[in-house]
């Protein structure tokens, strides 16, 4: 795949060099492409995706976990998944039909008259954008990062918890014992879902206004990711550079992918191999 | 206030597990300083009798208890008192040692002194030496104390347990069959320790050996199917046993 994607970016490649990275021009007419704005929709995106994701799929695990009754747990559990299953392209309309009008009408005027001092808060307010983005793609990551982490604390071994509170811990501290126990876990599990957001099209491409410039004005802004223009440009290209440009995306995405996953694999190994020599049945 | 010589006395205590009956009207006291052992085959309720003393069998799901643990004269039981206060009065020490694999040596046991809001380091620094001396590990690892307590053998993790629950300055120290997933040196050592330890506390130990509960303690409690069958200073129960079946038991005719 490597190797196929290696190829279809020859033409860029050999044109661009490095350049390709740090260009932040996009210009299919003339022919100059540089994809640094659509590497930065992308991480940022994705990060601010993760920021708020996070604190709220842990507290959907830890009350999953450990304050509900299993019966009902159970039942919540089925149903969280059930969001996991939906497809990208859905969760892309309800952001349009649903999400969009909602932040722009309600959200972001409160927002932005509270705020508005902040230079990220300020500008027009269109409804799509950056933050919309990130809090769309937020809500496709909660079902998976938590029942991930639900996971991770039901494995937490029992006699972990009776040392924590035969020892006067209080509920919470005993919490605090089992996040410190399964923290390289949960850091898998973000990584995991840092991987998921990095690599959304079509529900990104659907919400996040597509404009092709190296930082937006303001949260509220348009931006544009490498997923999105993928999505978006990749039928309508017949210029060979250009179609060449759009498979050198695809290639970067493929490595920053990549080297989420590698970093999540190491973090997950070393965390084994720690926890290894104790808890052995 | 008069306080009693007994350090817990037990009143008519009964427990349950869902509609399991497993400990009827248990009463006992038991005195200061003493090491008592509770014997007896297995599924008896010795690990749920000491569970009850510091409160942790209310923790397993479906679980009930009734009668009254008195503790310095006060029932651990009544509604205006904090378990997680009983609990740091009355430390326990599991059947598998289970040290926070993740925290270093140190922090295992400052890990108790800190959830009750002692930040000074130096303070932690002089209670960790104290609680690991006590444990008879601090030579063992005064020079490894970064080190995770993962690394350590099953022995010392066992020591580390003990320590830990040391560092809170409990008054009474149960053990659930401390020894059991331990090799011998490992367990004579920790035997050894508990004797030790009665010098200062009252230790409350499950065993279902037999040499064991006769080597170590002064005190013995033989339960059977949830009854407390016989109770009373070890030499006795196990020269003189009052009861048919503690005298079957001990001559290996039960187990």
């Amino acid at each position: 795949m490597f190797y196929e994607l290696y190829l279809g970016s020859w033409l860029s490649i050999n044109k661009f060099g490095l350049g390709f990275i740090i260009g932040s021009v996009w210009d299919p007419v003339k022919g100059i492409f540089g994809a640094l704005p659509l590497i930065l929709g992308t991480l940022f995106t994705s990060a601010i995706a993760i920021l708020i994701s996070f604190p709220i799929s842990l507290g959907i695990a830890l009350a999953l976990s450990e304050y509900m009754p299993k019966q009902l747990s159970n039942l919540f559990f089925f149903f969280v998944e059930l969001l996991a299953a939906i497809p990208s392209v859905i969760y892309g309309l309800w952001g349009i039909y649903v999400l969009i009008p909602f932040l722009r009408e309600v959200i972001y005027p409160f927002i932005q008259s509270n705020f508005g001092f902040i230079p990220l808060f300020s500008g027009p307010i269109y409804g799509g954008g950056f933050l919309t983005t990130s809090i769309l793609l937020a809500i496709m990551l909660i079902p998976i990062m938590s029942t991930i982490m639900r996971e991770i604390f039901i494995l937490v071994p029992s006699a972990l918890k009776e040392a924590a509170i035969s020892l006067g811990a209080t509920k919470w501290e005993v919490i605090s014992v089992m996040i410190s126990y399964a923290r390289l876990g949960i850091i898998g599990a973000i990584m995991l879902g840092l991987g998921r957001a990095i690599g959304e099209a079509m529900a990104v491409s659907m919400v996040i206004g597509n404009k092709f410039q190296l930082f937006p004005s303001s949260l509220f802004d348009a931006w544009y990711t490498m997923a999105a223009i993928l999505a978006n440009e990749f039928i309508e290209a017949i210029n060979p550079l250009h179609i060449s440009a759009l498979i050198n995306v695809g290639l970067l995405l493929l490595v920053i992918n990549l080297i989420v996953s590698i970093i999540a694999k190491i973090i997950v190994r070393y965390h084994l191999r720690i926890i290894g020599g104790i808890m052995r049945e | 206030m008069i306080m009693s010589a007994y350090k817990i006395e037990v009143e008519n205590l009964n427990a349950w597990y869902d509609y399991k009956h497993v400990l009827i009207d248990i009463n006992m006291k038991i005195k200061e300083r003493t090491v008592t052992a509770i014997m007896g085959p297995s599924g008896c309720g010795k690990t749920t009798l000491i569970r009850c003393l510091n409160r942790m069998h209310e923790l397993v799901p479906k679980a009930k208890v009734s009668g009254k643990v008195i503790f310095n004269n006060l029932n651990i039981y009544d509604n205006n008192v904090d378990p997680t206060w009983i609990r740091r009065k009355i430390g326990m020490v599991f059947q598998k040692p289970n040290p926070f694999p993740m925290m270093s040596i140190y922090d295992n046991v400052a890990f108790g002194p800190k959830i009750h809001g002692i930040k000074k380091r130096s303070i932690l620094d002089k209670i960790v030496k104290q609680s690991l001396e006590m444990a008879g590990l601090w030579e063992e690892v005064k020079d490894d104390l970064q080190k995770p307590a993962s690394a350590l053998s099953g022995g010392q993790q066992q020591r580390l347990c003990i320590a830990r629950a040391l560092a809170l300055e409990p008054e009474v120290i149960l053990m659930d069959e401390p020894t059991s997933h331990l090799d011998p040196i490992s367990a004579t050592k920790i035997e050894m320790l508990i004797r030790k330890l009665a010098e200062n506390y009252t230790v409350v130990i499950v065993t279902h050996n037999m040499q064991q509960a006769a080597r170590i303690s002064d005190y013995v409690a033989f339960l059977y199917m949830g009854r407390l069958v016989e109770y009373g200073p070890t030499k006795e129960v196990f020269e003189r046993p009052k009861n048919e079946l503690t005298e079957r038991y001990i001559t290996g005719k039960i187990s």
